[in-house]
């Protein structure tokens, strides 16, 4: 079942086009991976499905229902984090927190005294004093003590040192284990690639990619580093070989995955000395459709 | 000094000067304007010794010395009558100017992170603080010969160069004091918030304190910043040493405010920051709850202003009789009429600033609900299970009940105070049905502000623009005959001038009828339309 469908959601702001038929959906009990450069869209996408804003044109239904039509009674069930977040400086980070709690409608008051613990909170101090990790604590802590079946989280660690950051990424992973669905925002690709199940990647308010981790994996390039005993002819000939140079310890190359295979047999034919290969890494993904227009995969290499 | 604490403080003060000179400018011109208005229009109100001793004898009362202060009455001369109405109330708007200006560049940018920035280029550690010193007292040294030039060239008899330059003096040298005052707070507080409220509360308890001591023991008033300003007696005894006092007043502030700078951390202060709630209490759980709470303070102050202002003008009625007497230009203002004494007329009159004062903070309440979406803080609200409605409602609501309560405790101001200084009181009744009728008129502007709120966020300003129109047309119509329409154009002008005229029912529920038409269209476009951020 999909708790989120987003179907070609174009939003424009006058004649600016900020979103361009939007696709994708997030299913129950997944982690959804949302990313993208600044200013792609994510946020604005992330504030129509809260009926904030108004989509111009397409579909966006959460729990089935209408995301602008049914907001208030979609949200009883959504916990929303945003990116950048806001407080108000003379209210203490306790009030806050039990002010956002009661405006969603559930109470759970033990969760939120342990998540108070576990994010290392002082919640009497008023938000004027806290620091962006403060004040993303804040609606973190809120979002997680409520009994909320999809959470959406805008870029919720951006803030956060290490140590929070892991704490984060342990709450999320127990609501995937209660089978809670999220919609996870982030600029963090290791973040990403540890705990979403699906991501889809927004470049110029347009989806260029979703699919699962391994699924996209499939589109990127190994990176091998190769020293032979016989030098090897006609490398550059082979198919789905890219970005040859040799430096002091071989030569290094990508290759793309369904070539690998071919391009091993190849190889092992000049007696190998050493191989090395990095697995494609999610940056280098997203480096690729980052860089957009830009020769692709150039120089780009997962390390280890 | 040590050179390298206060490194590049002339550059920091060049480039403070370059983020003020708007504000510094519209500061010096209002303050300029409003204190060269007075002696203009004075000339053409009182220009015989009578009229005059006529004024002299109003202003001889405790409530007017509370009020302005003392001065020479036996010599009432245009000089003396200018100094001694208007030179305390613009010398305290000259500390709030300076109060506003040096907590912008000392606690606020300190509490924004904006100093660190600066701490960590070669800028020596008092720089940023000196700057800003520097540049009020600037400020002060501008407005105080700008002040006393104007004064002179108005070319008036009784004010010479001296009493106008004191004048003048007088003026900047309160606006240094606050400014020393603001530097100390600044250092002891740990945020803006607390920092503008320590001090306005320092000028206000030192405006009070010279007000009791004014009128009991005039010697005791020297124990306040504020009762140096009368001191002076600008255009009497013009005398020098208050102003002398506050410059020496002012620079030992700014030594102390020095002091605590250098022995502090940056972005700590000496007061202890009290720690709040953990949980919020039992009351802040809704929008609406939030809505009060978030404007809390602010609807404290305006109940207690707005009691204050109709008790002034209350307080003055006893005098009012003799003080329209002989003065053609209220007569034709008023235009007086058979059964009424000229003190019932002034009510309609008084209302309409009374009215048209309590309306802003309830539009303040209204527009505050943008002022949320702007900072980004509506999506707290929207992303819960809150509708747009509920949202909306609150603040509306919020803004209903602040403006009934603003208006019923201007006109019982009035009343009270009235009542007190005068043999034959008004009915209690009287008065505040008077007032009563002003509020469907208030209610139209607050439901304007949600309409555009709902449609035209961007021209919300607008509603400001309508308010001012109507106290320039409502306020100055009469003096000026403009054609009726022109009043009309302004929901206050439907209102009927109780007790010169009847209470005309009719125009009052048209004018609720209209509030709640433009209040529907408000929530209308507010569930359409998108929230910015």
């Amino acid at each position: 079942m999909d708790i989120l469908q987003v179907k070609n959601l174009t939003k424009k702001f006058g004649s600016f086009k900020a979103l361009h038929d939007v696709n994708f959906n997030v299913k129950k009990g997944e982690i959804f991976g949302f990313i993208g450069p600044n200013g792609a869209g994510k946020s604005t996408t992330i504030r129509v499905l809260l009926g904030v804003l108004k989509a111009t044109e397409g579909e966006v239904k959460l729990f089935e229902k209408d995301a602008w039509k049914d907001a208030v009674e979609i949200h009883k069930r959504i916990a929303y984090v945003p990116g950048d977040v806001n407080l108000w400086p003379n209210l203490t980070g306790g009030e806050i927190i039990d002010l956002f709690i009661k405006l969603r409608g559930g109470n759970s008051a033990n969760k939120r005294e342990e998540l108070v613990k576990r994010f290392d909170l002082d919640p009497s101090k008023k938000s004027r004093t806290y620091s962006k990790g403060n004040r993303q604590k804040v609606a973190l802590i809120a979002a997680l003590s409520s009994e909320a079946d999809f959470y959406i989280l805008d870029e919720p660690t951006s803030g956060l040192d290490p140590l929070m950051e892991r704490i984060f990424q342990e709450c999320v992973l127990e609501l995937k284990a209660q089978g809670k669905s999220v919609l996870l925002s982030s600029h963090i690709l290791s973040e990403v690639e540890k705990l979403c199940d699906r991501v889809g990647i927004i470049r110029e308010g347009q989806i260029i990619e979703t699919g699962s981790l391994k699924e996209l994996r499939h589109l990127t390039r190994t990176q091998i580093l190769l020293e032979t005993k016989e030098p090897v002819p006609e490398l550059n000939k082979q198919k789905g070989v890219h970005d040859i140079s040799s430096t002091d310890q071989g030569i290094t190359f990508q290759v793309d995955t369904e070539e690998m295979d071919s391009v091993m047999r190849y190889i092992t034919q000049f007696g190998i000395v050493k191989l090395e290969s990095a697995p494609p890494a999610l940056e280098d993904l997203f480096m690729r459709h980052y860089e957009g227009t830009k020769k692709s995969g150039s120089g780009a290499g997962g390390e280890g | 000094m040590n050179e390298s604490v206060t490194a590049n403080t002339s550059r920091l003060s060049l480039f403070m000067f370059r983020l003020d000179r708007i504000r510094i400018f519209l500061w010096l011109t209002g303050l300029n304007f409003f204190t060269l208005i007075v002696p203009i229009s004075f000339v053409s109100l009182y220009s015989s010794e009578q009229e005059r001793a006529a004024m002299a004898e109003t202003m001889q009362n405790p409530a007017m010395t509370a009020m302005v202060g003392p001065a020479d009455l036996s010599n009432y001369t245009l000089g003396v009558m200018t100094s001694h109405q208007m030179l305390l109330m613009t010398a305290a708007v000259a500390g709030l100017m300076s109060i506003l200006l040096v907590t912008r560049h000392t606690r606020a940018d300190e509490e924004e992170g904006r100093v660190e920035l600066i701490r960590s280029l070669p800028v020596g550690r008092l720089a940023y603080l000196n700057a800003a010193l520097f540049v009020i007292s600037c400020v002060c040294v501008i407005l105080a010969i700008i002040n006393g030039a104007g004064l002179y060239m108005l070319g008036i008899e009784s004010m010479q160069l001296e009493g106008s330059l004191l004048y003048g003096a007088a003026l900047g040298g309160t606006a240094l004091v606050f400014a020393g005052i603001t530097a100390f707070f600044s250092q002891l507080s740990d945020n803006a918030r607390g920092t503008v409220g320590l001090s306005i509360g320092f000028l206000l308890a030192a405006y009070l304190f010279r007000a009791v001591t004014d009128i009991s023991n005039e010697s005791l008033s020297w124990l306040s910043p504020l009762g140096w300003v009368t001191k002076t007696e600008a255009y009497g005894a013009n005398n020098w040493w208050p102003v002398v006092l506050m410059v020496i007043f002012a620079f030992v502030m700014f030594a102390a405010a020095n002091y605590l700078h250098a022995i502090r951390d940056l972005e700590s202060g000496f007061l202890p920051a009290r720690s709040g709630r953990t949980h919020a209490g039992s009351f802040l759980q809704s929008p609406f709850a939030l809505a009060f709470r978030l404007q809390r303070t602010g609807f404290i102050a305006w109940a207690i202003g707005l009691f204050v202002i109709g008790a002034s003008y209350g307080s003055v009625l006893g005098d009012m009789e003799s003080f329209f007497e002989g003065n053609e230009l209220m007569e034709q203002m008023l235009q007086p009429e058979a059964g009424l004494t000229l003190t019932e007329t002034f009510i309609p009159m008084l209302l309409i600033v009374l009215s048209l004062l309590a309306a802003i903070p309830p539009v303040m309440s209204m527009n505050k609900l943008r002022g949320e979406e702007k900072k980004g803080r509506l999506d707290h609200m929207l992303g819960r299970a809150v509708s747009r409605n509920k949202l909306m409602g609150s603040y509306f609501t919020l803004a209903v009940v602040n403006g009934f309560v603003m208006l019923m405790l201007a006109g019982f101001g009035l009343w009270a105070a009235g009542n007190a200084v005068m043999e034959e009181g008004f009915s209690f009744s009287m008065v505040m049905g008077a007032a009563a009728a002003y509020y469907p008129a208030i209610l139209v502007m607050i439901s304007l502000s949600a309409a555009f709120i709902g449609w035209f966020p961007k021209f919300l300003t607008l509603v400001w623009v309508y308010i001012f129109y109507s106290f320039i047309v409502l306020y100055l119509g009469g003096l000026f005959q403009f054609a009726d329409w022109i009043g009309e154009l302004s929901p206050f002008g439907h209102v009927p001038q109780y007790p010169v005229e009847d209470m005309a029912i009719f125009p009052l529920v048209v004018l609720m009828l209209i509030a709640a038409v433009i209040a529907a269209a408000g929530f209308i476009g507010f569930r359409k339309r998108d929230i910015e951020n």
